[in-house]
């Protein structure tokens, strides 16, 4: 057991490096200005309405745009002939009933996660409701392919690592497009490799015990999450989507975390 | 026994006014313009409609010689979305709203219906979003009913051609929203000549009757109601977001799907209409900003970006987002729109291009055409004072007007769909 827990923690070392070297090779994002060329100023002028007294709802510390925007292009690609294909094939073979039994069961073994938050927030009516919950749903619930503790008014408490930091006044950090995950920044994103970590460690995987079984059950719940998310890159058809999902990011977990 | 008289006309006054109430009433859940363009129809007062249908997404291209700058590379090809019936029946295109694409809600909400009916459907997005800007605008430069109108045809046509031999059709009928709806009139009048559909029928819901009007309220609904001016934009954005965190920790169980800006209504309502009308400003600037940049750097007008500037795939766009977000839809047709069309010929004035931009400079033909069925808001938050008397004099009894929804929120409401379906149902028989 200890072998295969540093196993994989050497494998999230080597991702988290991996990214690391990615973000120091930053590439440059101002527009390509050609210093032999004269340019025309256009009507509007960006310093006849920037003013820098004035606080933009767009503006969003992110010091790796260059990487960023790029991998966020990787992703829409990653999506286009990997991740949606593989989802729509699911979606294809699979019954919309089995397809949220497939949920339910992902949900329950993830409570693991929304309990620990819960509980490191101090939140104990939540961390309460989500540990009945996953005793509800596991038994009566079979194994939680089915949620029966919603209806008895025990609600899903979600609650994850980088909320945890927000709740203790952690800052957003850095904007980080991670690749295939998507928009984060360094807050969130220590937040998921603590997650991620503490969950193959000390949760379900480390119960079970047994990497085959762990290995599909990721594979399950990549697919499963991908299939709950109706969000594709570059759909909105707006110029400035980066910009714009950017700020919702920012303005949705500032929401989450005030929960 | 007068208690048994007030019984007995108590009771005759309750019949009387339920059966008044099930003979007129229009029970749409919001009485307030604003909070009927803001927050729509919530799913349980919604038409309940299949879940999923059988859509497939295509793509076109219209221009494939056209020179598209790297910003713009997921744009080129037109994306729409049609669904097949398995036995002949008649084909209706739908045209999105301004800025919308294809897929939007409203469509998908149209798409439905229409489809359950038992129509071929084929989803189109309105020229003034970027995509349909890049891959199909003959111009580049949207915001011309009679131009765009054009460009909708031949890609109406272009995607017929593609699919004819897997669909059997009988006949071909015409809907579109907002600005939609105000181009489907342009598109059914140029079918008159061209005849390339002989669309049987034609229904515009919620058009606008001038678009310059139209464009100037939303304008003014952003410019006119964000306290302190657009300088303080962020504080208002924040102080939303505040309350939707807010709704979202202490709302019992409130969750972020389509219901939640119902749910964030009926937690916090506002104590006025200035926040919802800044709301549906902001979106409207949202929409132009998209399509004048699009516009600029397509047809390198020189309008936020040096117009021999090439700007590339991952280039940083915030200052231009931040310029545009201070240029109004007014702004765009004074640095864009009126001098493109002066280029062409300089003796136009923006009072002629005005008057082109209205189902007014489609009177005679609107007036006297059977082939059309509107459906209109009594408050629709785009018209002008007296606009929807036009509207109801010049369709007269081929009007359907509800007493309130604003700007199309009402769309989904069970009494709406009705409305717009059996408008055409009545032409099949």
């Amino acid at each position: 057991m200890h072998k295969s827990i540093e196993h994989k923690v050497r494998i999230l070392t080597i991702a988290l490096a991996a990214l690391a070297l990615l973000f120091a090779s930053g590439c440059s994002v101002t527009p390509k200005v050609d210093p032999d060329i004269a340019y025309e100023p256009p009507k509007h002028k960006a310093e006849d309405y920037i003013k820098e007294t004035v606080v933009y709802a767009a503006d969003v510390y992110d010091p790796w745009e260059g990487f960023n925007r790029r991998a966020y292009t990787f992703n829409y690609y990653f999506d286009k002939f990997i991740y949606l294909p593989i989802v729509n094939t699911y979606e294809f073979i699979t019954p919309n009933y089995v397809e949220k039994r497939v949920s339910n069961f992902v949900d329950n073994v993830f409570e693991f996660n929304n309990f620990t938050n819960n509980l490191l927030q101090l939140k104990l009516k939540r961390t309460g409701i989500t540990l009945a919950r996953f005793l509800v749903n596991t038994t009566l619930g079979i194994a939680g392919l089915w949620d029966p503790a919603t209806g008895w008014g025990l609600p899903r408490q979600t609650e994850d690592f980088g909320q945890t930091l927000g709740h203790y006044g952690v800052g957003d950090g850095p904007y980080i497009v991670l690749p295939i995950f998507g928009p984060s920044n360094l807050r969130d994103t220590t937040g998921l490799v603590t997650d991620a970590v503490a969950f193959s460690v000390a949760g379900p995987p480390a119960w079970v015990d047994d990497d085959t079984t762990t290995l599909v059950f990721n594979g399950v719940a990549a697919v499963d999450k991908r299939h709950r998310q109706s969000f594709r890159y570059y759909r909105s058809g707006s110029p400035f989507e980066y910009d714009m999902i950017r700020m919702l990011y920012k303005s949705k977990r500032e929401i989450e975390i005030a929960k | 026994m007068f208690k048994r008289l007030d019984r007995i006309l108590g009771g005759c006054l309750c019949v009387l006014l339920l059966s008044c109430g099930l003979a007129g009433a229009y029970d749409y859940p919001f009485a307030d313009p604003y909070v009927a363009t803001v927050v729509g129809t919530p799913t349980e007062y919604m038409e309940v409609l299949p879940a999923e249908v059988p859509v497939k997404f295509d793509t076109l291209q219209m221009f494939p010689e056209r020179d598209v700058p790297g910003i713009l590379w997921n744009l080129d090809e037109l994306r729409y979305s049609y669904i097949r019936q398995k036995d002949p029946a008649p084909l209706i295109f739908l045209i999105a709203g301004t800025g919308a694409g294809f897929n939007s809600p409203k469509m998908q909400l149209m798409q439905k219906a229409f489809y359950r009916a038992g129509y071929h459907v084929i989803s189109i997005s309105s020229p003034t979003h970027p995509n349909f800007i890049v891959a199909a605008s003959t111009s580049g430069v949207p915001g011309h009913l009679e131009e765009d109108s054009a460009d909708l045809y031949k890609v109406m046509q272009a995607i017929w051609q593609k699919h004819q031999k897997k669909m059997e059709v009988t006949e071909f009928y015409l809907t579109g929203y907002s600005l939609g709806a105000a181009q489907s009139a342009f598109i059914a009048r140029l079918d008159e000549q061209e005849q390339a559909f002989n669309f049987r029928k034609v229904l515009l819901i919620n058009p606008p009757v001038s678009l310059y009007n139209s464009v100037l309220i939303l304008d003014e609904m952003l410019e006119h109601n964000i306290p302190g001016g657009l300088d303080n934009f962020k504080a208002f954005y924040q102080r939303i977001v505040n309350a939707f965190a807010d709704v979202y920790a202490h709302g019992e169980d409130v969750q972020f799907n389509n219901d939640f800006l119902y749910r964030a209504y009926e937690y916090r309502k506002p104590s006025s209409d200035e926040p919802l009308a800044a709301l549906i400003g902001t979106s409207f600037r949202i929409s132009s900003e998209n399509m004048a940049f699009t516009t600029d750097v397509l047809t390198k007008a020189g309008y936020v970006v040096p117009k021999n500037l090439v700007l590339r795939r991952h280039d940083n766009v915030r200052d231009y987002a931040k310029v545009l977000s201070r240029l109004s839809f007014l702004d765009y047709f004074r640095g864009i729109f009126v001098p493109h069309f002066q280029a062409q010929d300089p003796s136009v004035t923006e009072a002629q291009l005005i008057k082109t931009l209205s189902l007014r400079s489609l009177d005679e033909y609107l007036r006297n055409s059977a082939k059309f069925g509107l459906i209109g808001n009594e408050d629709d938050l785009i018209l002008l004072p007296g606009e929807i008397d036009y509207l109801r004099d010049l369709f007269g009894s081929r009007a359907t007007i509800f007493p309130h929804g604003g700007h199309c929120g009402n769309m989904a409401y069970p009494d709406n769909v009705s409305a717009m379906v059996s408008f055409f149902a009545d032409a099949k028989n």
